[in-house]
C-alpha cells in the first residue's frame, strides 16, 4: 500500500489513544489513529469502573449509553467478613460509574473522528521507521498488507502490552512484583448489591491483590480478581482463587458466567526514566499509569491522552518534537499523577505483606474511624493513626 | 514455548510482562521470537496456566 503521512500517529484506540487522537485533532493536528482489532472496545480486558470526576477533568460529557450502572458507593471487605461501606455522601466523586467499555471506547474514538482524526482498524504497528537514527514513522500492517505511516510523533497507546515504547527506546519493563495477572467473569444471576462496588482483601482471597465485584445492573456483575506477580506460579493462579470465592459465596450460588476476560495490570509507581523520547510519547496503560493500589486505569488513560494533545499542539507550533520539547508532557504527568502513583504503590507493597488477621484489623479500623470525606488519602490517614507500620516510608505523601 | 491454544484467553498480559519483548499477540495467535530466553515469567504469570516450556517437567 502507498505510504501515509500525518503529523501524529496514535497506536491503539482504547480510552488513552482515543482521547489523544481527539485532543490532537481538535487542535488542528493531522492525526491518524490505528487499532489492531477489528472492533474498538472489544474484547474486554477491564473491570469497567471509573470515577465520576474524571469526565469533568477531561471535559467530556458522558453519554448515557456509556454508563451501565451508577454506583451509590463502595464496600471494602476483609476475609472474616468485616466490611466497611463508603456511601456517596462520604465518598463524593471517588465513587463512580461502571461503564459499558465497548460503547465508551467507541464513543471516545467517535469524538476523535468528528474532530478530524483518520481511523484505520485492523492496522497494527510492527516497528519504527528510522532515518539517520531518528524515528520518522511506523511500519504497520493494515488488513494484511504492509503499510508505512510517516509522522512527526508517535503516541504509543497500545495498552499493557506496551510494545511501542520498548521498540522506540522507552523502558516500560516491569518488575515481577509490579505485575498483577487478572481474570474476570461477567456473571448473570448474581444476588449481590447492584448499587455498591465491592473490594475484598486478604491473602487467602487474593494474595497481593484484591477481588472485585462491579455490578452492571439486573443481576449482572463483573466479578474478578488480580493477584500479585510474586505470588503467582503454577498452582497459584487468579482463576483458582476466583473459582473458589464464587463457589463459597452464597450470593453467586445461582450465578452463571456470560463472558471470561483476562488481562494484566501494572502496579508500578510510573516510569522512572520518563514517558517520552525523541518523536515518541506514551499514554495510558502503555505508560504504566494504572493506579497500583486500585488497579484503575481509565481515568489516567484519558487524562494522559488529553495532555498528549496539549503538548503536541505546542510542538506543532514550534516544529519541534524532540525529547526536550516532549519533556513538557512528562512534567504534566509527574505533576498530576506521580505523587498519587507513588503513594498508592507504597500502600500496595505494604498491603501485600499483611496476613488475613491484620487485614481484618485494618478494615475494622476503617469501619470505626470517623472519616468525613472518604478517599484513599483519608483512609490512609485513619490507618496511620492506629497502624503506623502500614504507612512507614511514605508518611510524607499522606 | 508451548501455548495451549485451548486455554489461552488472548489477553496479551504475557506480551507486556515479557522482559525481552519477545511475545507477540495478533487476535488469537500468540507467537514468540528468538529473543525469548526462556526465563519463564510468562509461564508463571498466565492467569489460566496456558503456557509451558518445552522440556520442562
Amino acid at each position: 500500500m502507498n505510504p501515509l503521512r500525518c503529523e501524529v500517529l496514535v497506536v491503539g484506540a482504547g480510552p488513552a489513544g482515543g482521547m489523544a487522537a481527539k485532543s490532537c485533532a481538535e487542535k488542528g493536528i493531522d492525526t491518524i489513529l490505528i487499532e489492531k482489532k477489528p472492533e474498538i472496545g472489544a474484547p474486554l480486558r477491564c473491570a469497567e469502573g471509573v470515577s465520576k470526576k474524571m469526565f469533568k477533568e477531561i471535559g467530556v460529557e458522558p453519554k448515557p449509553e456509556w454508563i451501565r450502572a451508577d454506583m451509590k458507593g463502595a464496600v471494602i471487605r476483609s476475609p472474616d467478613g468485616t466490611s466497611f461501606q463508603l456511601d456517596e455522601s462520604k465518598a463524593g466523586a471517588e465513587v463512580g460509574y461502571v461503564l459499558e467499555r465497548h460503547l465508551f471506547d467507541k464513543g471516545i474514538s467517535k469524538l476523535a473522528a468528528e474532530a478530524g482524526a483518520r481511523i484505520y482498524l485492523r492496522t497494527w504497528m510492527t516497528g519504527p521507521i528510522k532515518e539517520n537514527g531518528k524515528i520518522v514513522g511506523a511500519h504497520c500492517v493494515s488488513m494484511g498488507e504492509p503499510l508505512d505511516i510517516y509522522c512527526d510523533c508517535i503516541v504509543g497507546a497500545d495498552g499493557v502490552e506496551s510494545q511501542v515504547g520498548r521498540w522506540c527506546g522507552i523502558d516500560t519493563n516491569l518488575k515481577l512484583g509490579d505485575i498483577e495477572p487478572c481474570i474476570q467473569y461477567r456473571m448473570a444471576g448474581c444476588e449481590c448489591s447492584m448499587d455498591f462496588c465491592e473490594f475484598i482483601l486478604g491473602r487467602s482471597v487474593a494474595p497481593g491483590g484484591y477481588l472485585w465485584i462491579f455490578p452492571k445492573g439486573d443481576g449482572v456483575a463483573n466479578v474478578g480478581i488480580g493477584i500479585g506477580g510474586t505470588f503467582a506460579k503454577d498452582g497459584v493462579r487468579p482463576k483458582q482463587f476466583l473459582d473458589k470465592f464464587i463457589a463459597e459465596d452464597p450470593r453467586f450460588r445461582k450465578a452463571q458466567i456470560l463472558e471470561i476476560d483476562a488481562g494484566f495490570d501494572s502496579t508500578c509507581p510510573g516510569l522512572e526514566d520518563g514517558y517520552s523520547t525523541d518523536n515518541v510519547l506514551l499514554v495510558g496503560d502503555s505508560a504504566r499509569l494504572i493506579d497500583p493500589l486500585t488497579g484503575g486505569g481509565i481515568g489516567h488513560a484519558c487524562v494522559s491522552g488529553m495532555y498528549a494533545g496539549e503538548v503536541l499542539a505546542e510542538c506543532k507550533k514550534k516544529g519541534d518534537y524532540s525529547a526536550e520539547a516532549l519533556k513538557a508532557y512528562d512534567r504534566k504527568i509527574r505533576d498530576r499523577m506521580e505523587d498519587g502513583l507513588y503513594r498508592d504503590w507504597m500502600a500496595k507493597e505494604k498491603l501485600a505483606e499483611l496476613d488475613d488477621e491484620t487485614i481484618n484489623e485494618l478494615v475494622k479500623i476503617m469501619s470505626t474511624a470517623d472519616i468525613e470525606h472518604v478517599n484513599v488519602q483519608n483512609l490512609l490517614i485513619a490507618i496511620k493513626d492506629k497502624y503506623p507500620k502500614l504507612v512507614e516510608g511514605f508518611e510524607d505523601l499522606i | 514455548m508451548i501455548v495451549n491454544t485451548n486455554k489461552c484467553l488472548h489477553c496479551g498480559g504475557c506480551v507486556g510482562s515479557c522482559p525481552k519483548n519477545a511475545i507477540f499477540l495478533c487476535d488469537t495467535i500468540l507467537t514468540f521470537n528468538s529473543d525469548c530466553n526462556r526465563c519463564g515469567r510468562c509461564v508463571r504469570l498466565c492467569p489460566v496456566g496456558a503456557l509451558s516450556m518445552e522440556g520442562a517437567q
